[in-house]
């Protein structure tokens, strides 16, 4: 069902970055790999880096220290956004108008009805729900066509319900393309992640943690994604 | 409908306290003239009061229309090149420290007694609310947006124009409505200085010549003109911007929410 990723010849590669935040170091010496075609579910409590380690691999921000390896990236952020007097359709293809390109309209309309938007192609941001906004700024993201995307919190601002809808069209449309995602919510991490990392100290180091056994999306029912989100909530909250 | 009512009760209202005080004080009327006297001038002067008011209409217009566009190019001007940011924004601000009012001798010198004078004056006011709303705009852009742009590649150029303008248009519009309700001061003090037409002209001489009726009916004139023009300028500023949503009002007329 999804897009055709690109060829993915790129994951990204971080040796011994450093970064501070106001003065303060956040890390020192991180290493991070993000596995081509796999999800990364990176975890961990608020302020401690994970926004920052993902806009470094953006190239928003540039490291102290340290090698950065990354290919193009898309990039989602923390809310979906959306250019408030563009509509839908003119929000997938800004990237292509902030380049000075053709924007391609006939793949912006089969993306978008494709997340189930085909009627609100013509639709201002602020006549959409917050999930139907999401699934524009999914649509925007997919119009980037790159191989690695990096999310951050991307289903933090949607209710419990939507954010499962929406968790699941994201694997749908991004299979095969490297992910980074960025979360407050094990669950979240443990239904997505093909590998999941918690970032936590200060500074920050990473530590890997197993992923159910099991294909994502996985069943949020499945015994094994209950025991494992308990365990990592106890770890969290530790 | 409803506006235009309360419009009505309030101009009544605002007609019977000016009459009172008259009544009340037994004013003569060249010092202060009744209500019927100022409808009878508006009345007995029609032909004159237009012909003077549509040349004060004209510098407003002109004025407006130079002053936004050189207000909104100087935004853009700071906004974009470093330098000028560094270099002009203290000129602009140190050309509004000068009381247009201390330089309208100057100007009506160097242009004449003709509309030129005035709409110079009319631009210097204009320009700089302008100037202010947009620059403050342009620089307040959502840094989300900007991140998005500058991971999606986007050059400074094309930010500017698909990000960052567009973004801006709400706070340039407020700082339009601001110079359109303050354009007339412009003309009307570069007529006051010196003019052969136009309504702060006819104020002047009929106030010298003990008019004070037909001073009034100008008076009246210039003030229904200041707000045709301000209500014209607003309704044509929320077309443009549609996606500003009103919500001043809105959480007040809706139902309030039951525990």
């Amino acid at each position: 069902m999804g897009e055709a990723a690109p060829d993915i010849e790129f994951a990204v590669d971080i040796r011994g970055a450093a970064l501070s935040y106001g003065g303060a170091p956040l890390f020192d010496g991180l290493d991070i790999r993000l596995e081509a075609g796999l999800w990364t579910c990176l975890l961990g409590p608020s302020g401690v880096g994970k926004t920052s380690l993902l806009r470094l691999i953006a190239g928003l921000d540039g490291a102290a220290a340290g090698r950065v390896r990354t290919g193009p990236v898309a990039y989602m952020g923390q809310n979906d956004l959306l250019l408030p007097w563009a509509s839908a359709l003119d929000n997938a293809v800004l990237g292509a108008r902030l380049r000075g390109e053709r924007p391609d309209f006939q793949r912006a309309r089969r993306l978008l009805s494709e997340v189930g938007l085909a009627a609100s192609v013509g639709a201002r941001p602020a006549t959409l729900s917050g999930g139907e906004r999401q699934r524009v700024a999914l649509v925007r993201t997919l119009m980037e066509d790159r191989a690695v995307v990096l999310m951050d919190e991307p289903f933090g601002s949607l209710d419990a319900i939507t954010r499962h809808a929406a968790q699941d069209l994201a694997a749908r449309m991004l299979a095969g393309r490297t992910v980074l995602l960025v979360t407050h919510d094990p669950l979240e991490a443990l239904r997505l992640g093909d590998r999941i990392y918690v970032l936590t100290g200060r500074p920050a180091a990473l530590e890997a943690l197993p992923a159910p056994d099991l294909a994502p999306p996985r069943d949020v029912r499945d015994p094994a994604v209950l025991v494992a989100q308990g365990d990592l909530l106890a770890r969290l909250a530790a | 409908m409803k506006a235009a009512l309360r419009m009505g009760i309030v101009t009544a209202g605002l007609l019977v306290v000016w009459q009172a005080i008259v009544s009340v004080t037994g004013a003569q009327p060249f010092i202060l003239p009744g209500p019927p006297a100022v409808a009878a001038a508006l009345a007995g002067h029609s032909g004159l009061l237009l012909s003077h008011a549509g040349t004060t209409l004209a510098e407003i217009l002109l004025g407006l229309v130079l002053g936004a566009a050189l207000g909104a190019f100087s935004a853009l001007v700071i906004a974009h090149v470093r330098p000028a940011r560094l270099w002009l924004l203290p000129v602009l601000v140190a050309s509004q420290a000068v009381p247009v009012f201390a330089i309208a001798p100057v100007l009506v010198l160097w242009l004449g007694y003709g509309m030129a004078s005035k709409v110079a004056m009319a631009v210097l006011i204009i320009f700089f609310p302008v100037t202010a709303a947009f620059y403050d705009g342009l620089s307040r852009t959502d840094p989300g947006w900007l991140d998005l742009a500058r991971s999606m590649g986007a050059s400074r150029w094309r930010q500017l124009v698909h990000l960052r303008i567009p973004a801006a248009l709400p706070a340039c519009a407020s700082g339009l409505r601001v110079a359109t309700a303050v354009a007339p001061i412009g003309a009307v003090v570069g007529e006051w200085v010196g003019a052969s037409a136009g309504l702060g002209y006819l104020m002047l001489h009929a106030n010298a010549r003990m008019q004070v009726d037909l001073m009034f009916a100008a008076l009246v004139v210039l003030a229904a003109m200041a707000l045709i023009l301000y209500f014209t300028v607003d309704r044509l500023l929320r077309l443009a911007v549609p996606w500003q949503a009103d919500t001043l009002w809105q959480d007040q007329e809706k139902e309030p929410v039951q525990p």
